[in-house]
């Protein structure tokens, strides 16, 4: 990767939600940055604020949340503290986001051209002809077949996956820097799925778009990021190249996720699973939030670890990783013998 | 209705891998106080429920706490007839609402005519919830044909007002606390009918009804013992704003003279009684009872309102 | 193959639902519309053994049947064509005692774990139910029995007065798996039964399912998209597409080298953890929809061998090797 200054940096990001029954720390101190044309995975379980952290980057969150904390910088400029109105502006311009469900890009009455040509001038003093041409193109590269005759259709006569390809398409339409997708092809089936991940991996190489593909799903994350972060709790417990985590993840969490993968088995033999479930958000554990969860917790999980970086661009957030073979034999990694990078 | 929750540190005796495997449930309201909670979010409801619970306290304590029986002809002076709000009556008494033409106190007569309209208004919705919830029940799991006969029969029900339905019946039967509840059951079963057919029909293709198929449970057991529960809170929604329709209904149609005998005399008798008196300024004969009826009727459909609210899953956070 | 007597035989097996036209849409066809009963053949022609002590996996995706064809085997749909054999003896012509007895020997475990437990009833009438209405229990056992299942599943019975909302999802799965153990099944048939979980909760409920293997010598119809579960779990693979069978083959003989196109395709498409970022051409074009299914071959349309003939002609299962059948003219051609 190029040393260019990245196109999305988040800092200490904090996203709270004020419920009657207490306050739900559903993003806490979630830091990463994106470079052009990167694709990075965001991966947890329900409830680990990923999708919190994907809608907080667009200044998406409804009340009872709130941003309480932290930096986003795009381009450099500052998000957070911006008025709804720059946010709107923002948003498909700079920054877009792709739903689970493409009915919340798309409006079920209106014609895919009349959304698709009024998302361009919104933002762009084009004359309709040229939007109408921008349109069709950016149907044709998400790969609609015949897109001058797709263009006059509405939403409902297009399938599950024609439809995500046409938000996606529309999210396009303003060239972002930055697209979240949240979860897009969870809800479609195997072979449509393989091909929207296709398309959409040609589409980051070919446009130096930067991604963000948040989903629960590591197969996925494997076949199309550059690097992973996982989420727990609100926070990320591990982040690095896609490789490297999911070939040698050193937090016990994510060791436990890739490890609990049936192709990582032998098949027939019970698999290795994680014990308990997700802790509630409005009950924490004290220090470590996966600490009741994991074999290898001791007092010293008592207290939250830092997620400390290890140079090559790698960083974990625990007392007692699972270093490789070869580092743990070079001994002295306690807890108090690491060293703060 | 609620029973204490288990202590959620517990661990399992089992004490077999899984279930150790298995941490507790996290401590969770109980559905009960959830739903109390959620209600009295809105302070508009609490006053309404106040309210209404004042009324039913006033209806059902009727004979009790009025100053005068209105119907015993030995209290009843008609040398008291027609005075003015706060008069005093003859035999030292104090007409706080004033009298009716008849010499009646105002305040025990709305007293007692709250206690009619109440009763003949939840007395019809019972029965009409019966009626409707069996043949909506019968239409949604039965099906095809009988369903299609079932639901014309509905709408064609629900496409006439029903003021003119009832009019109609009572034209046929005659006055009657009986003839006037049979005339709002018919004119309202419909509602009933055609909301437990919708929420039957959700359900009905809900796993757990497969899985009770599954389980080789019988029809009626699946119908009452599993579809029916989950389609209780629509019923009870539409069963507040009915009932508070049918005291309307029973009022309009006791204004008009066919409804209740003048023996058994609701708010919306009284309100006819004191109408001829408006235009000769003894406002007070009708406006009373008519407030009595307003409150009573806002209090209820605001009780509704919050209510379906509350029960409405899809509006739930 | 041995002589033995499978435990569950389907032969022929289809399934058809027909949307009727409604009084509307009969009164436009009195005017000249063209409204026409729609028939989607949900399962069609579907023959499929199971041995006692098997786990047969099912795969396709949406719109291929395999949850319909669960819902046929585990008696919640009848079959409009074909016969369902449950130990030698046709299911539809079973009547009473029998009849329950076969019912209840063949259970399913959901796929959604929220709207499989009936959300007004507490655990212990969810499990209690059943087994206290056939009387399978005595009723001053029943609290007693109630307490076991939940164990067996790895829950704590002092939970069998809560409601289901209470329960995170895994464990709701758990209630329904106790559920079904209650009547004492032979069979289970799991309709994606792990696809709403949590992925650190699926492998938990993936090895209750083993367990359950072992200890009570179940045999099971696991039905799902994910090839990877399939994999491990099964001992026999099925994959179903548009309501026909186009592949059916020892699991480790499928993965090795599936022979159906379609099959093929799938397998390739999956994303896997430990396959990253591969070169590869997706196949081409959507699944097409049930309610006019191509001609011929139902993937000719999406398949990059497909001829004329696969256009015309439907392909029957033939077996290639033993115990491993394949619906695919190209077998033909090769010999």
């Amino acid at each position: 990767m190029s040393q260019t200054s990245p196109v999305l940096q988040v800092e200490d990001l904090q996203t709270h939600f004020f419920t009657r029954a207490g306050v739900a720390r559903a993003v806490d101190g979630v830091s990463f940055s994106l470079g052009r044309g990167e694709v990075m995975g965001l991966v947890g379980e329900s409830g680990s604020g990923k999708t919190v952290t994907g809608f907080s980057l667009l200044g998406l969150v409804d009340p009872p949340g709130r941003i309480v904390g932290g930096s986003i910088r795009l381009g450099g400029e500052e998000l957070i503290g911006r008025s709804e109105r720059d946010w709107q502006a923002l948003r498909g311009t700079r920054i877009a986001m792709i739903f689970q469900d493409p009915m919340m890009t798309l409006n079920p009455v209106l014609r895919i051209d009349t959304q698709m040509i009024e998302a361009i001038r919104a933002h762009a003093p084009v004359s309709e002809a040229d939007a109408r041409e921008r349109a069709r193109a950016a149907l044709a590269r998400v790969g609609i077949p015949s897109p001058d005759e797709r263009l006059a259709a509405y939403p409902h006569q297009f399938s599950g996956g024609m439809r995500q390809r046409v938000a996606i398409a529309i999210a396009l339409l303003n060239e972002p820097d930055v697209i979240v997708a949240d979860e897009p092809t969870t809800a479609l089936d195997v072979t449509i799925q393989a091909q929207i991940l296709y398309e959409v991996r040609k589409l980051c190489a070919e446009t130096g778009m930067a991604m963000i593909w948040i989903t629960h799903d590591l197969a996925v994350v494997g076949g199309l990021a550059d690097k992973v972060a996982v989420m727990y709790a609100g926070r990320i417990v591990e982040e690095g190249p896609v490789d490297a985590v999911l070939d040698g993840p050193l937090h016990p969490y994510t060791h436990g996720l890739v490890g609990s993968v049936p192709s990582q088995n032998q098949r027939g033999q019970k698999l290795t699973q994680i014990p308990g479930m997700a802790p509630s958000l409005l009950s924490l554990p004290p220090g470590c939030s996966f600490a009741p969860r994991c074999a290898r917790a001791d007092g010293a999980c008592a207290v939250m670890p830092d997620l400390v970086g290890s140079g090559d661009g790698r960083a974990m957030r625990c007392h007692h990783p699972h270093l490789p073979p070869g580092e743990a034999a070079g001994g002295a990694i306690g807890e108090t013998g690491r060293a703060r990078a | 209705m609620t029973t204490p929750n288990t202590q959620p540190g517990a661990t399992p005796p089992g004490g077999s891998a899984l279930a150790a495997a298995m941490p507790a449930v996290p401590p969770v309201e109980s559905p009960l106080r959830r739903f109390l909670s959620d209600f009295s979010a809105s302070w508009l409801a609490l006053l309404a429920t106040l309210m209404l619970a004042v009324i039913i306290l006033i209806a059902l304590f009727a004979p009790w706490i009025s100053p005068q029986d209105p119907y015993d002809l030995a209290v009843v002076s008609i040398f008291d007839a027609r005075l003015p709000p706060g008069s005093t009556s003859m035999d030292g008494t104090t007409f706080w609402l004033g009298t009716d033409g008849a010499g009646r106190d105002l305040l025990s007569a709305i007293f007692y005519g709250l206690r009619i309209s109440l009763s003949v208004g939840v007395m019809s919705g019972i029965i009409a919830i019966i009626v409707g919830m069996s043949v909506g029940l019968a239409a949604a799991y039965a099906g095809g044909r009988t369903e299609t006969l079932i639901m014309r029969v509905v709408d064609l029900q629900l496409s006439l007002p029903a003021v003119l339905i009832a009019l109609i019946l009572l034209a046929i039967l005659g006055k009657g606390v009986d003839k006037i509840i049979i005339a709002l059951v018919i004119a309202q079963w419909a509602y009933y009918a055609r909301t437990v057919r919708a929420s039957a029909l959700v359900e009905r293709r809900r796993e757990y009804v497969e899985a009770a198929a599954c389980l080789g449970l019988g029809h009626a057991r699946i119908v009452f013992r599993h579809i029916l529960p989950n389609c209780v809170a629509p019923l009870i929604v539409v069963g507040t704003v009915q009932t508070a329709h049918a005291i309307a209904l029973e009022a309009t149609l006791s204004f008009l003279g066919v409804g209740l005998p003048l023996t058994e005399p609701s708010l919306g008798l009284l309100i006819s009684n004191g109408f001829e008196y408006m235009l000769s300024g003894k406002y007070w004969i009708a406006v009373f009872p008519g407030v009595a009826l307003l409150l009573t009727i806002v209090s209820i459909n605001i009780v509704g309102d919050q209510l379906r609210d509350v029960l409405n899953p899809r509006l739930q956070k | 193959m041995s002589g033995e007597q499978p435990l569950l035989r389907l032969e022929g097996v289809s399934k058809r639902f027909t949307k009727h036209l409604d009084a509307a849409e009969k009164l436009v066809n009195l005017v000249g519309g063209r409204r026409r009963e729609e028939v989607v053949h949900a399962v069609d022609d579907v023959s499929l053994d199971v041995r006692e002590g098997e786990v047969v996996g099912l795969v396709g995706e949406s719109g291929c049947g395999k949850s319909t064809l669960g819902r046929v085997v585990a008696g919640v749909h009848q079959p409009s064509d074909g016969k369902v054999i449950w130990r030698g003896k046709d299911v539809s012509g079973l009547t009473g005692a029998a009849r329950r007895d076969a019912l209840l020997k063949i259970q399913m475990i959901f796929q959604d774990p929220m709207s499989s437990l009936n959300p007004r009833m507490r655990v212990a009438d969810i499990i209690g139910e059943a087994p206290r209405v056939h009387g399978l229990v005595p009723a001053a056992d029943i609290p007693a029995y109630v307490d076991e299942m939940l164990q067996r599943v790895g829950l704590d019975p002092a939970y069998k007065t809560r409601y289901p909302h209470q329960f995170s999802g895994g464990q709701r799965q758990r209630i329904g798996i106790a559920r079904a153990l209650a009547v004492k099944p032979d069979f289970l048939v799991c309709d994606e039964s792990i696809a709403a979980l949590d992925v650190s909760i699926q492998a938990q409920v993936l090895n209750l399912f083993m367990d359950l293997r072992t200890d009570l010598g179940l045999t099971y119809l696991f039905i799902s998209h994910d090839l990877g579960v399939v994999e491990h779990l099964s001992d026999r693979v099925v994959i179903m597409y548009l309501g026909r069978v186009v592949e059916s083959a020892p699991t480790e003989a499928l993965f090795g080298g599936p022979n159906h196109p379609y099959a093929r395709a799938l397998l390739d498409e999956v994303p896997r953890i430990d396959r990253r970022k591969r070169a590869f051409q997706p196949v081409k074009g959507e699944i097409p929809s049930p309610l006019s299914p191509p001609s011929g071959c139902h993937f000719h349309p999406r398949c990059p061998h497909a001829t004329a003939r696969c256009r015309e002609e439907v392909p029957r299962l033939r077996e290639i090797a033993p115990g491993w059948t394949s619906a695919c003219h190209l077998n033909d051609e090769r010999g």
